[in-house]
């Protein structure tokens, strides 16, 4: 019964879209199989156990902690990472509201964060501070005060409703 | 006739950072985003006792269990066991003595992080305890390593003014108070990082790392490999936050990458893991702050006698000069005729503290501005009256004797906070309810507190002029101009903030304008990235730099057109005749200055004016060219059962001289203020047996948004006419000023009066339980 | 390498876990697992998912589910504090386990941390063990003997130790649907906002006769013993008592007197039997008060 059962070294899953086939570690980090394997190097650690979320991947649309999912539970999921969304010359409303309101600073909480806001603009049109701050609470950034990230959002947000391009300069509306 | 109006040009505006789109499409590559071909990775074994003689280190099991990897001791330098900074005590790896826990004794390497981090588990350290220092109580008990009858003082400076005995003697009222913080964990989110590369004897070595001072790595490392300058090379790789903690602490971690690099002939990397990283890298100062002060009954300043002292943890590293900018700034923003501040850094052995934000200031202010309120509180004031008595004026003198000048804002920043939040009414409002009881009915208290702070912009004293700091401006074909400095950004904005200087100062648009990777190969040492230094001073030399490009290129238009180059200007990228025509456009003319072998760089030095002397012997001079100004406003909830305290909301008002880029000036504001914030009420390190407790992220606790305050950032500019773009530094301002306002803000809130950082709620229960509790202020003063 | 197994079925996972060739311990949504995998750089010979376990899935209505014959809420172990917040059933008729599910770490945690971990983990810091204690809920464990359903207020031995025999599982958590005018209070004071872990965490139950009489008070606290643990004698302090001031006095006291608390690296012995003696008296106040 036990060999039926055994999953084999095998992962199937997707990354980006993308169909992948990984073999190793049933427990190794999804965190370290994009980093260093596919080198995604995009999703980053901050501390490897859970509390930063500079490792923030969407996994079957959800914001987890890469550090915390093991290869293991992803067969048959797709994961996207912050590769993902758009690319420098196509970038999402939220990341160029990040970079235009002074969101990003060194970069490093960046990408979870981008990832995250992103989840949630998904889910909700229109979330208030309060919202938005308990949705992002589980990215830490040391740089900013996050005031600016909130702004971002909040541009993001303004931009897609008015239709113009206000201060933030987002005019696209999200697909 | 071509469009000529002058395009407004690029300072003062909110261009997006250039290094921003690749850093939300996670394109920008990090220290640990990178793998160089055939690259290892290093481990650190570290030592456990805070202090021990090492007996034996063996690295035999772990070479038993794989043979492949490298272990390497003190033994095994090719130069001096010394990193080198201010002082040469500080060991690349400990050989005899340990002097703090977790200190490095030996390194490894491996083809894999996680084959390296075995073998280092395995390699045995044997070592006998020695009695350790673990305290300042301790540490003024006497210290072994000098004698055991007195402290090992790690550095020392006294500043003077007028006589401080014959003030209090002549004062109405003395007030004495004692001060005292703890540690604090930079936590920038990446955590250290260095990948030595080894080119060999001849092509020497190079390191690229994440780092704030590329020339400060390369000096120890010429000095550690006892190589030719111009065979080491230092690249500093984008980097994930700073704030102090990559000034001093690369030079140890390169140091070690790249020793093991040369001894496996391959590029080896070095990151750490975030336990490894708190652990092992250096905190701010842990201080305690004496103060004796005279007034008049009116609330005058009339005498400051101010002892600080410093917990340095085992070595020198950047101590004294944390030490001198702590006493430097040790009154606060106010006059006073007769000051005496006493700094001293203790050894401990505890790990070794070094550089962060603010560098001693917010130690020291945190208590001149708990002072202030308890002086205020003493004669019956309110928190503005006594600010706005005492608080320095243009043309006033500081304690070294230095003249204010007309950007002296202090009085403009905290009534512009004073005034946005209604502060005087709103605090006065709550002094009045604690007066009257409220009920205890776990209804919320609100409270209301402000500091005011100063902060000296660059380095202190000389240490301008003995740098002579060089940074300059590469033309490229197609009219591209390159920054050429030593400067790092590590998230400040600084790339972006310098195009917009070199823009301006060049004549062209901001798109023309591109940052160099700070790379000690092609850059020109700009000095370090700290002490608020950087657009002041490296961007006013590159504004000298761009403006003699400038010059040059009208010079050679001027020549082509058989014209006067004083006739011509530069402007949004074209050459102007006077008659406002396009002679040329700047791209083809660099293009035919280049082909006519021109050439491309231009490279300027600060040079202080000569009036600005300090003399570090008396302390007395110009200590600082500029200050900056800054007053918080916090208001706060604290839940009356459990004195949880939630800040809801800060106002910052701020004397920046000028926003070059205003956007990412708030954000230096702003993430400051959340910084030291949270090391007003949230951060904390306890030790146990000189080891650092909250060694992990869940348990070094920083603000997650949902602890933090709304912002509201009010920039005041009055330009300095220390820098030629008039900005001065706003890095480490906003770090003086949250801590003691959010706790006035509690006391304001509770009546608790908490005179030691954090204030916790188990502090503040601790401080209600011994009494620490003022009167509500209830009379209108 | 660890050998992996995804079964198919409850009986096949706990099959596995009893095996002790196999060594095999089971993995949840690995946010204890992984952390403590991480700190001490240690694997596992063999690992079992639970994630794909239907027996462990879903939050159903289930009447006469529980030992007193009354309606219950049945919780799979494997919920997420995400699915568990959002629940409709949990919302309407357990607030508090939702109110203490949204304070769980934060969203990217709430995704994938699980009831199940959560209890079997058995930090006395988990913040669903107040809300179960005070709403008295039952445990279904099964087992390489079988199932059987416990109390949970037995379920924990001493710190970090469960009555879970080798190879059990919690597969379900059973929550008696509390009658109608039930007030039910939750607090938690953690580190900071979010992602923090508790320095206290109150939780209470209880009804209010029309007498104006408090009856079938339950008090689970977290972090103030080696285990979470009812407060029997705050609750003997309030039952067939008048809400109001004097007995929140009498229950404060007798709380902070049932309890020691230790000095940790995240609070005080002394701040934790404070605070939890005024949380205590606040829950009791609040009922008087919103007695109308
Ligand atoms: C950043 C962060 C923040 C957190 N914040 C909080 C918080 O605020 N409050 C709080 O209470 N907790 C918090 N936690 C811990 C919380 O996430 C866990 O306790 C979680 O509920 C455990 O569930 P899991 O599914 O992740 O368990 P896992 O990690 O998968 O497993 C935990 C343990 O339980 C065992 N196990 C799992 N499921 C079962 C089962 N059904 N039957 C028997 N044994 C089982 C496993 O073998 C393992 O030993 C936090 C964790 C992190 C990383
Ligand atoms: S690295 Fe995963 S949460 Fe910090
Ligand atoms: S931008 Fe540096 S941590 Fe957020």
């Amino acid at each position: 019964m036990q060999e039926a059962i055994a999953v084999s070294d095998t992962v199937r899953f997707t990354v980006n879209g993308e169909p992948r086939c990984w073999q190793g570690e049933p427990m190794a980090r999804l965190l370290d199989v994009l980093r260093y394997e596919l080198g995604l190097t995009g999703t980053k650690e901050g501390c490897g156990e859970g509390e930063c979320g500079a490792c923030t991947v969407l996994l079957d649309g959800e914001p987890v902690c890469a550090c915390l999912v093991p290869m293991l539970q992803c067969e048959g999921r797709a994961v996207q990472t912050i590769e993902g969304l758009g690319g420098a010359d196509r970038l999402e409303p939220v990341q160029r509201a990040f970079v235009e309101a002074g969101g990003v600073q060194c970069g490093a909480c960046t990408p979870g964060l981008v990832l995250t806001a992103w989840a949630l603009l998904q889910r909700e049109p229109r979330p208030d501070r309060a919202r938005m701050r308990e949705a992002l609470a589980g990215n830490l950034c040391r740089c900013t005060g996050y005031e600016r990230i909130l702004r971002a959002l909040e541009h993001t947000i303004a931009a897609r409703q008015g239709g113009g391009a206000p201060a933030a300069g987002t005019g696209e509306a999200t697909p | 006739m071509a469009s000529t109006a002058a395009p407004p040009g690029a300072v003062g505006k909110s261009p997006p950072r250039p290094d921003g789109p690749a850093k939300v499409t996670g394109a920008t590559r990090y220290v640990d985003d990178l793998a160089l071909p055939g690259m290892w990775h290093g481990a650190t074994v570290r030592c456990p006792y805070p202090a021990a003689r090492l007996l034996r280190l063996d690295p035999a099991p772990a070479l038993a269990a794989d043979p492949e990897v490298v272990v390497l001791t003190a033994r095994d330098l090719p130069g001096p066991n010394v990193i080198q900074l201010i002082a040469d005590d500080w060991p690349v790896l400990a050989a005899e003595r340990v002097n703090h826990a977790c200190e490095p004794v030996a390194l490894v390497a491996a083809p894999t992080r996680a084959r390296a981090l075995a073998a280092a588990a395995r390699v045995v350290v044997e070592a006998e305890e020695l009695p350790a220092v673990l305290t300042l109580d301790e540490a003024l008990r006497g210290d072994p390593r000098a004698g055991g009858q007195q402290p090992l003082v790690l550095a020392a400076c006294t500043v003077e003014r007028g006589d401080v005995e014959a003030g209090l003697a002549g004062a109405d009222l003395i007030i004495e108070g004692s001060y005292e913080t703890g540690h604090q964990e930079h936590i920038y989110i990446e955590t250290h990082g260095a990948i030595g590369i080894w080119h060999g004897e001849e092509a020497g070595l190079e390191v690229i790392g994440s780092l704030q001072c590329p020339y400060y790595v390369h000096k120890a490392l010429v000095r550690l490999f006892g190589l030719p300058p111009e065979r080491v090379r230092v690249r500093q790789a984008p980097t994930g936050g700073g704030f102090g903690g990559k000034e001093d602490f690369p030079n140890v971690i390169c140091a070690h990458a790249a020793l093991l690099s040369r001894r496996c002939g391959r590029p080896v990397k070095i990151v750490y893991d975030r336990h490894e990283d708190i652990i092992a890298t250096t905190k701010r100062h842990p201080s305690r702050v004496r103060h004796r002060t005279g007034v008049r009954r009116d609330g005058t300043l009339v005498a400051q006698d101010i002892e600080v002292l410093l917990d340095g943890g085992a070595y020198v590293t950047l101590s004294p000069v944390v030490l001198s900018r702590a006493v430097l700034h040790a009154g606060g923003p106010y006059r006073c005729p007769n000051v005496r501040i006493r700094g001293r850094v203790l050894a401990t052995n505890t790990p070794p503290n070094g550089a962060f934000r603010g560098f001693g200031a917010p130690q020291t202010q945190f208590a001149a501005e708990r002072h202030m309120d308890r002086i205020a509180r003493a004669l019956g004031l309110d928190p503005l009256a006594i600010r706005e008595r005492n608080a320095y004026r243009p043309g006033d003198v500081t304690p070294t004797g230095q003249r204010l000048d007309a950007s002296t804002n202090a009085l403009e920043c905290l009534r512009a906070a004073a005034e946005r939040t209604r502060f005087r009414e709103r605090w006065r409002a709550i002094e009045r309810e604690r007066a009257r009881g409220r009920p205890d009915d776990g209804q919320p208290w609100q409270g209301i507190g402000l500091a005011l702070v100063w902060h000296g912009s660059g380095f202190t004293g000389d240490g301008e002029r003995r740098l002579g700091a060089r940074a300059g401006v590469r033309l490229l074909p197609g009219g591209r101009l390159e920054v050429l400095a030593a400067s790092t950004d590590f998230g400040q904005g600084t790339s972006a903030v310098f195009c917009q200087l070199v823009a301006d100062a060049a004549g062209v648009p901001l798109e023309q304008v591109q940052v160099h990777e700070p790379d000690t190969a092609a850059v020109p040492d700009s000095g370090p990235t700290v002490a608020s230094r950087t657009v002041m001073i490296v961007g006013g030399v590159l504004q000298r730099a761009a403006a003699q490009l400038r010059a040059r290129l009208l010079a050679f238009a001027a020549e082509r057109a058989g014209l006067k180059a004083e006739r011509l200007r530069l402007v949004g990228g074209q050459v102007l005749d006077p008659q406002d025509r396009v002679v040329a456009s700047f791209a083809e003319l660099a293009d035919a200055y280049l082909a006519a072998g021109g050439e491309a760089s231009w490279i300027a030095q600060h040079q202080p004016p000569p009036e600005i002397r300090f003399d570090e012997k008396t302390y007395q001079g110009t200590a600082y060219p500029a200050y900056g100004w800054c007053c918080d406003v916090v208001e706060v909830r604290v839940d009356p059962d459990t004195l949880a305290v939630r800040p809801e909301r800060v106002t910052i008002a701020a004397d920046v001289g000028r926003a070059i880029h205003p956007v990412l000036c708030a954000g230096q504001l702003e993430g400051g203020t959340l910084q030291a914030l949270a090391w007003g009420y949230l951060e904390e390190i306890k030790l146990e047996r000189g080891r650092y407790l909250n060694d992990r992220l869940q348990t070094y606790i920083i603000p997650t948004v949902l602890d933090t305050p709304d912002m509201e950032t009010i920039l005041i500019e009055n330009p300095t006419p220390a820098s030629p773009s008039g900005a001065k530094g706003v890095g480490e301002l906003p770090m003086d000023c949250g801590a003691p306002a959010i706790v006035a803000a509690i006391e304001n809130a509770t009546g608790i009066a908490v005179h030691a950082l954090p204030a916790s709620p188990e502090r503040l229960l601790e401080a209600r339980r011994a009494g620490q509790v003022v009167q509500p202020q209830h009379a209108g003063a | 390498m660890s050998r992996a197994f995804r079964p198919r079925s409850l009986q096949e996972a706990v099959a596995l876990l009893g095996d002790p060739e196999l060594g095999a311990v089971p993995v949840a949504g690995c946010t204890d697992l992984m952390v403590l995998d991480h700190a001490m750089r240690r694997s596992h010979r063999a690992v079992v998912d639970l994630l794909g376990l239907a027996e462990l899935r879903g939050i159903r209505w289930a009447e006469g589910g529980g030992s007193a014959g009354g309606p219950v809420v049945e919780i799979g172990a494997a919920s997420t504090f995400s699915a568990i917040r959002a629940d409709p059933l949990v919302r309407m008729h357990l607030p508090i386990l939702a109110e203490a599910a949204a304070t769980i770490g934060a969203w990217q945690i709430q995704n994938r941390a699980t009831i199940g971990g959560n209890l079997a983990n058995a930090s006395p810091a988990a913040d669903s063990a107040p809300v179960l204690l005070a709403l008295d809920a039952e445990l279904v464990l099964v087992g390489p003997a079988g199932e059987r359903v416990v109390p949970y207020r037995s379920f924990h031995l001493g710190y970090r130790k469960t009555l879970l025999a080798p190879g059990e599982l919690i597969a379900r958590i059973r929550v008696p649907v509390p009658v109608p005018g039930t007030r039910q209070r939750f607090h938690k004071v953690g580190t900071r906002q979010a992602q923090a872990i508790s320095k206290v965490v109150l939780a209470m139950c209880c009804r209010r006769e029309p007498d104006g009489l408090l009856r079938g008070v339950r008090f689970g606290v977290g972090s103030v013993a080696p285990v979470p643990r009812r407060l029997r004698g705050a609750e003997q302090a309030c039952e067939g008592r008048p809400a109001g001031a004097a007995t929140a006095e009498r229950a404060a006291a007798a709380a902070a007197a049932e309890v020691h608390p230790i000095d940790d690296v995240r609070s005080t012995a002394a701040y934790r039997r404070e605070v939890l003696a005024r949380l205590v008296r606040r829950m009791v106040l609040e009922l008087a008060a919103d007695a109308g």
